[in-house]
């Protein structure tokens, strides 16, 4: 299983690097289409499975009594209702921030190590392999955030804002390369963000498997990387404007079902 | 009836208030939520008033967009010359054709490309391009090369807010992205009958 899948990686990665015209580009559905059943997200499901079980951190334990809004341990159907509002916490959380939440109180891995390290690499990359774990869990599931929670509101409202905020050299705000229905940046097809489509779209393909750069990224990554082309200042990991921004997405694409993992360019 | 005057001004006064507290709580977090990272500072995460206008779905209305504009069209720096012309277009296309500069993976911030390919058609042989600006597909070809045209391209390159306030186009000259050089190459790409994008 983990060869074949590696196989398809590898030669998806190698077609890609190849000078891609825009129509190559144009006809990525083809590809998702040929990735359908070997989705290569799928090994860092199995990663994330393993790290879910495996006793690690100080407190030499393992996940299996996190909490991620429906109960210790419960995994099915957990990633369609976050971000949500957590007592214990006292903030808004997504997946990537919950689990950083449960390594650290259940295993002793300091939330610090991951918020100042790097994606792909260490703790924040077996962070992605849960986030793979978890989502996967929530397949075909449909969005269903609770926004009758004054605190996911409130982050509901802080994200509408933050999507229109312009900033910096370019005067660009998230709406600026997502507000219009059927626009591309050169090749790229961008989401509609403002419509409930467009937001259960982007909300809910990611995380993802990029196969031009053969890597798993998660929301958090996806996020920030639309922050560096925004030309703004470094997104801290973890901190509110992305819980607001995702709160937003999530909570205008309620309702719609999500595709994760996706399969991206 | 008494009580439903008083009622009505209350109400309007804990919506604004409170529409301010969250205005308010997005600045801060702005800036709270940001590190500085190479030459992408947090000076960036902070709002001219123009950024500020134009952040919100509905754009401001028509007095203050005049406003505005009046105030971008005033930091527009003409050739001092008069002359709008000497550039080369095959320049202008690399210009044109990059999308780089600025972020914090960049080591300088000068240098950058004009990223016009990421939202205009222009070379009707290059198919990778963006769709959030108009076409720009023979340019000179459709719209001549008089005075007027030519002198309201180079503002629009220099600084498209003089034009439309809350445009999605960035302010190339004004936002130092791009150097009068750089935009003379430019303005050669959309002007020169010899340009791929004239024939
Ligand atoms: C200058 C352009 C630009 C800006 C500004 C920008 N994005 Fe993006 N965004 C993109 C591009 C290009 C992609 C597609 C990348 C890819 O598929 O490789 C994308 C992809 C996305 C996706 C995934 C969409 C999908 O269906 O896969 C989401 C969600 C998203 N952006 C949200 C945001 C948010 C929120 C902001 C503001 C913080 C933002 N973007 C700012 C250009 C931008
Ligand atoms: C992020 C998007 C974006 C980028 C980058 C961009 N533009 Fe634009 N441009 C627009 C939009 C949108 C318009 C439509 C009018 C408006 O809102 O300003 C426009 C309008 C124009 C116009 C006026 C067209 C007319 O019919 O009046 C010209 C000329 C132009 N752009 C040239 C360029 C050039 C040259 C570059 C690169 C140096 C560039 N633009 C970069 C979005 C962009």
């Amino acid at each position: 299983m983990r060869k074949r899948i590696k196989a398809v990686a590898v030669c998806v990665g190698i077609a890609l690097t190849a000078p891609a015209s825009a129509q190559e580009e144009l006809n990525f559905d083809a590809y998702r289409e040929m990735l359908a059943d070997g989705n290569p997200a799928e090994l860092y499901e199995m990663e994330g499975e393993e790290l879910w079980r495996t006793a690690r951190g100080p407190k030499n334990a393992t996940l299996e009594q996190c909490d991620l809004g429906l109960g210790a341990g419960v995994v099915a159907g957990a990633a369609a209702q976050l971000p949500r509002y957590f007592e214990d916490a006292g903030r808004v959380q997504d997946i990537e921030t919950r689990l950083m939440y449960c390594m650290e109180t259940l295993q002793g891995i300091p939330s610090k190590e991951i918020i100042d390290g790097k994606f792909l690499q260490g703790e924040r990359a077996r962070l992605a392999a849960l986030v793979a774990y978890v989502v996967t869990h929530s397949k075909g599931e449909k969005i269903a955030i609770d926004l009758s929670h004054p605190k996911v509101k409130e982050m509901y409202e802080l994200g509408e804002r933050t999507f229109y905020y312009r900033l910096g050299v370019m005067d660009f705000s998230c709406a600026s390369c997502h507000s219009q229905d059927g626009k591309r940046i050169r090749a790229t097809q961008l989401p509609n963000i403002t419509t409930r489509e467009g937001a259960a779209e982007g909300w809910g393909s990611w995380p993802a498997y990029r196969v031009s750069s053969s890597q798993f990224w998660t929301m958090q990554h996806r996020l920030w990387d639309c922050f560096r082309q925004q030309r703004a200042a470094e997104p801290i990991f973890g901190s509110d404007v992305i819980i607001a921004l995702s709160t937003f997405m999530a909570g205008k694409g309620n309702g719609i079902e999500a595709k994760w993992p996706g399969v991206k360019r | 009836m008494k009580k439903l005057f008083i009622a009505v001004p209350l109400a309007l006064c804990t919506s604004v208030a409170v529409a301010d507290e969250l205005q308010t709580k997005v600045e801060e977090m702005m800036l709270s939520s940001f590190k500085a990272n190479g030459i992408a500072s947090l000076d960036r995460q902070k709002q001219d008033e123009i950024q500020q206008a134009c952040s919100s779905p509905t754009p401001p209305g028509a007095e203050t967009m005049q406003r505005l504009q009046a105030a971008e069209m005033a930091k527009i720096r003409w050739p001092a010359d008069g002359n709008y012309t000497g550039g080369d277009w095959k320049e202008g296309q690399k210009i044109a054709a990059s999308g780089r500069g600025l972020t914090w993976t960049d080591k300088t911030p000068n240098n950058n490309g004009g990223g016009c390919y990421n939202c205009h058609a222009m070379d009707p042989n290059e198919v990778s391009e963006g769709t959030i600006g108009p076409s720009l597909e023979g340019y000179a070809k459709l719209r001549g090369n008089g005075e007027e045209i030519v002198k309201y391209t180079w503002g629009k390159l220099w600084n498209a807010k003089a034009y439309h306030a809350c445009s999605d186009m960035p302010r190339n000259g004004y936002g130092g992205i791009l150097t009068e050089a750089q935009i003379r190459h430019v303005m050669a790409f959309l002007f020169d009958p010899a340009s791929p994008v004239n024939q």
